[in-house]
């Protein structure tokens, strides 16, 4: 692990910072130069966003566009990249960081390019991903916080007035929140050998309760739903960088089902993203065997749980025998099971029994 | 109340009889006229006579002498009563007619409707120049706005097609012909000798009876028979006189106050014919800035028989059930809110008032057809006229979008490129406002599409 890390991050800020200024230049010298200006980037349709076998994660394909000032119908979105772009400028400049829903707040008082809602502003901002090729953490651009990390692994904050200031992650005993702190630290020291992902908060709490982060020697990791990128881009980094098995704990049904594929195989709309998939990671349940196996409480599929599992099914990223099997089981039993159904056979079932067999089995 | 015109006057001895006498005039010829049964100008007088017992005062000179009347009418005989009757010297050779009474009424109630009757007045009757001085003192002025006027209608005499019983008892019992047969021919137009054997055959009259022998039956059954016989050649339209499309835009773009830019498309039809009376419908369409300042949204409707202005009943008349039900509007581009004017004129022998008071026109099918096929054709002009104008709207919304964004992208490009001076951005909006002059361009000429003819 690195000596001074903050100068690392120090380094990555000052590349963002040029990167946002030549897109600056570039423009301000299409305008001298008589032109309408116009900036080049990948096409974010979806007929452009192509699954990698071998990557394991949707990429985008060749085709590019072309955002052009000239054209009536881009003009606004241009003129919204634009203001973005300086707007990023000014938060790496001033290393403050932002979230989405801010930057849809901030362009407001702009006549005529605030944002008509955050969708928009949002898009904008995945635009601004693209044609500069950086994921807009780097712009200091974060999701809203609600995802959170527990366990032994120490971390050293780049962030300003906190340089070189380090913490354990079992210090605080609700887990830490992943913010920008946290997504812009390193990890200097570990002892845990491996990451339990859960979907769910109060699964988290109960883990952390329990001492399972001891008894698996584990670093927990809560996703809260559909995990933000800045906790993808952790769990990949702890995979990779740290080789920390990766193990994902989610709900029985469609949804929880692709809350594990998103952070395995990443999701279409970060198509342009690299360093957010975590191939490696293994979905342990709860699967639709488990629900049969423990004889866990059950609701009914719904109409839309059944629709969405079908198209699960013919995903290119559900090709692999574990996941076709886990659907046909959910589709033939038609029942679901949330990760608390275990309490069924008490609170600490799931630590005592089910986690360790689960993980033995893998 | 004092009228006044510079017309040719009236022959001395009629004087008496046409003012002071309801009902004088027989008209064994048809043309069209403003009045039918010359019952208007009698009844102001009556009126006020009754509501004043004030004599009337008629002074009038075809040129030579004036004479000068005063007069009242006995009501219980119908004649008129002579106070006065001064000749007198005319010595700056004044021709025309004046009339003075006094009546009561409301005139502040009734002001709007006043004007608009002259303002309309006016519209269709380009050639006339009309002053107004109200009770208050005030001037209006419609100053004419040409000196050509419309060729006169000629007299006619009537179609068979067209006759009632007591016109027929009229025409019988001043007639000198001698047999059934002679007399369709003489009274009637569009008679020859084989229609008129033919037509007295069908109705089982002889062709040498003599008309003064016809009971009231025979001129019942001959009424009756006529309306049904299809071998009268059509009705002889030369007895109209339509405004003509040269005059009715010269009266409208005047009375409408019409400003280059703004949209008139003026159609005269063809004459046409209902129940043996010809026709001529004529309309006019107006949009454009002017007439957003001077109405609301929506059709608005002006409406003319016999040059007459119609103010009452709009929404029960045929011109209202053309313009709200027959056409859609949305065919010529014409959105609820756009507020255009519609001017329909018809001339004819008879004009088919729905009621006695001549309020508004009936929808008779022939005349309704062609009232909606002449607010088409002017329509379709219309339609191009708003196009063009959608056009050159979305050229400026574009210009305008050019001229908001790119200041604000080299404002923001500046700042991002950490540079002090803005570019200049002037030479790519005039490369976006190049086509802008050409469009504005096409939209002047369009005015000149009034007048074309169809």
């Amino acid at each position: 692990m690195q000596e001074k890390p903050h100068r690392e991050a120090e380094r990555q800020r000052e590349a963002t910072e040029t990167s946002l200024k030549q897109l600056g230049n570039l423009i301000y010298e299409q305008i001298q130069n008589r032109e309408f200006p116009w900036v080049m980037m990948q096409s974010r349709s979806t007929d452009n966003i192509i699954y990698d076998p071998e990557l394991r994660q949707y990429i985008l394909g060749p085709r590019t566009i072309r955002r052009h000032a000239r054209n009536i119908r881009h003009i606004r979105p241009f003129t919204q990249l634009v203001w973005t772009s300086w707007f990023a400028k000014e938060l790496v400049k001033l290393r403050k960081t932002s979230t989405l829903r801010e930057v849809y707040y901030s362009a407001r008082g702009q006549r005529d390019i605030e944002f008509s809602g955050q969708p928009e502003s949002d898009n904008i901002i995945t635009d601004l991903e693209v044609a500069l090729n950086r994921p807009r953490e780097d712009f200091g651009i974060f999701p809203e916080e609600r995802s959170a990390i527990f366990g032994d692994l120490t971390v050293e904050y780049t962030v300003p007035g906190y340089e070189g200031r380090r913490m354990n992650l079992t210090d605080h005993p609700d887990g830490v929140m992943i913010g920008p702190a946290i997504t812009s630290s390193e990890f200097v020291e570990t002892s845990v050998d491996k990451v339990l992902v859960i979907e769910k908060g109060a699964m988290f709490t109960r883990l952390i309760e329990e001492r399972a982060h001891e008894r698996f020697n584990a670093l927990l990791i809560h996703t809260a739903g559909q995990s933000p990128r800045s906790t993808r881009n952790i769990i990949h980094r702890l995979n990779k960088n740290h080789d920390l098995p990766v193990y994902v704990f989610t709900d029985g049904d469609p949804w929880g089902i692709h809350i594990a594929m998103v952070i395995i195989s990443g999701s279409a709309n970060a198509a342009h993203l690299r360093g957010l998939a975590t191939p490696e990671a293994r979905w342990i349940g709860v699967w639709g065997t488990d629900i049969i196996d423990y004889k866990l409480p059950t609701e009914n599929l719904t109409e839309n749980d059944l629709k969405r599992l079908k198209e699960l099914k013919t995903d290119p990223r559900y090709k692999e025998d574990i996941w076709q099997r886990e659907i046909d089981v959910f589709l033939k039993i038609s029942k679901k099971a949330e990760l608390e159904a275990f309490s069924r056979y008490g609170l600490t079932y799931i630590v005592d029994e089910y986690l360790p067999a689960k993980l033995e089995d893998v | 109340m004092r009228v006044e015109d510079n017309g040719t006057g009236l022959p001395p001895e009629h004087i008496p009889l046409c003012f002071g006498q309801v009902f004088y005039g027989s008209k064994y010829t048809l043309k069209q006229a403003r009045g039918t049964f010359g019952l208007g100008g009698t009844i102001t007088i009556l009126y006020g006579q009754i509501t004043t017992h004030k004599p009337v005062t008629i002074a009038s000179s075809t040129g030579g002498e004036i004479h000068e009347y005063e007069l009242m009418i006995d009501i219980a005989r119908n004649r008129p009563l002579i106070l006065k009757h001064n000749v007198i010297e005319n010595k700056k050779s004044w021709r025309g007619t004046a009339v003075e009474l006094q009546l009561e009424g409301d005139f502040s109630r009734i002001k709007s409707r006043l004007l608009d009757y002259l303002k309309q007045t006016a519209m269709v009757n380009p050639y006339a120049d009309i002053t107004f001085v109200d009770p208050g003192g005030r001037l209006y002025k419609f100053e004419r706005g040409t000196e050509k006027m419309p060729p006169l209608p000629q007299p006619v005499k009537p179609h068979p097609h067209g006759i009632d019983v007591e016109n027929f008892r009229r025409l019988v019992s001043i007639t000198e012909a001698k047999t059934m047969k002679a007399f369709m021919m003489e009274h009637f137009q569009g008679v020859g000798q084989k229609t008129a054997e033919k037509f007295l055959k069908k109705a089982k009259v002889g062709l040498k009876t003599k008309p003064n022998s016809l009971v009231p039956e025979d001129i019942v059954r001959l009424v009756r028979t006529a309306r049904e016989f299809n071998d009268f050649q059509r009705p002889d339209p030369s007895c109209l006189s339509p405004i003509g499309e040269e005059l009715m835009e010269t009266g409208v773009r005047k009375e409408l106050d019409l400003q280059e830019g703004d949209f008139l498309k003026v159609v005269t039809r063809k004459p046409a014919t209902y129940l043996g009376f010809p026709f001529i419908v004529e309309a006019a369409v107006a949009t454009g800035p002017s007439i957003r300042k001077q109405f609301k949204g929506g059709g608005n409707i002006i409406r003319f028989a016999n040059r007459i202005p119609l103010l009452f009943d709009e929404s029960s008349g045929v011109v209202w059930k053309v313009v709200n039900r027959n056409i859609n509007w949305s065919t010529y581009k014409v959105s609820s809110d756009t507020p255009i004017v519609i001017v329909v004129h018809v001339c004819s022998t008879k004009i088919p008032y729905k009621t006695v008071g001549k309020e508004y026109m009936a929808d008779q099918p022939e005349v309704e057809r062609e009232i909606t096929n002449a607010i088409r054709t002017a329509a379709r002009s219309l339609r191009v006229y708003i196009s063009r104008g959608i056009r050159i709207a979305r050229e400026r919304r574009r210009l305008g979008i050019f001229e908001k964004y790119l200041p604000k992208i080299a404002e923001f490009s500046t700042k991002l490129a950490d540079r002090e001076e803005p570019p200049e951005i002037e030479p790519l909006i005039n490369a976006v406002s190049a086509r802008l002059p050409e469009v504005e361009e096409k939209i002047k000429e369009v005015p000149t599409i009034a007048g074309e003819t169809t």
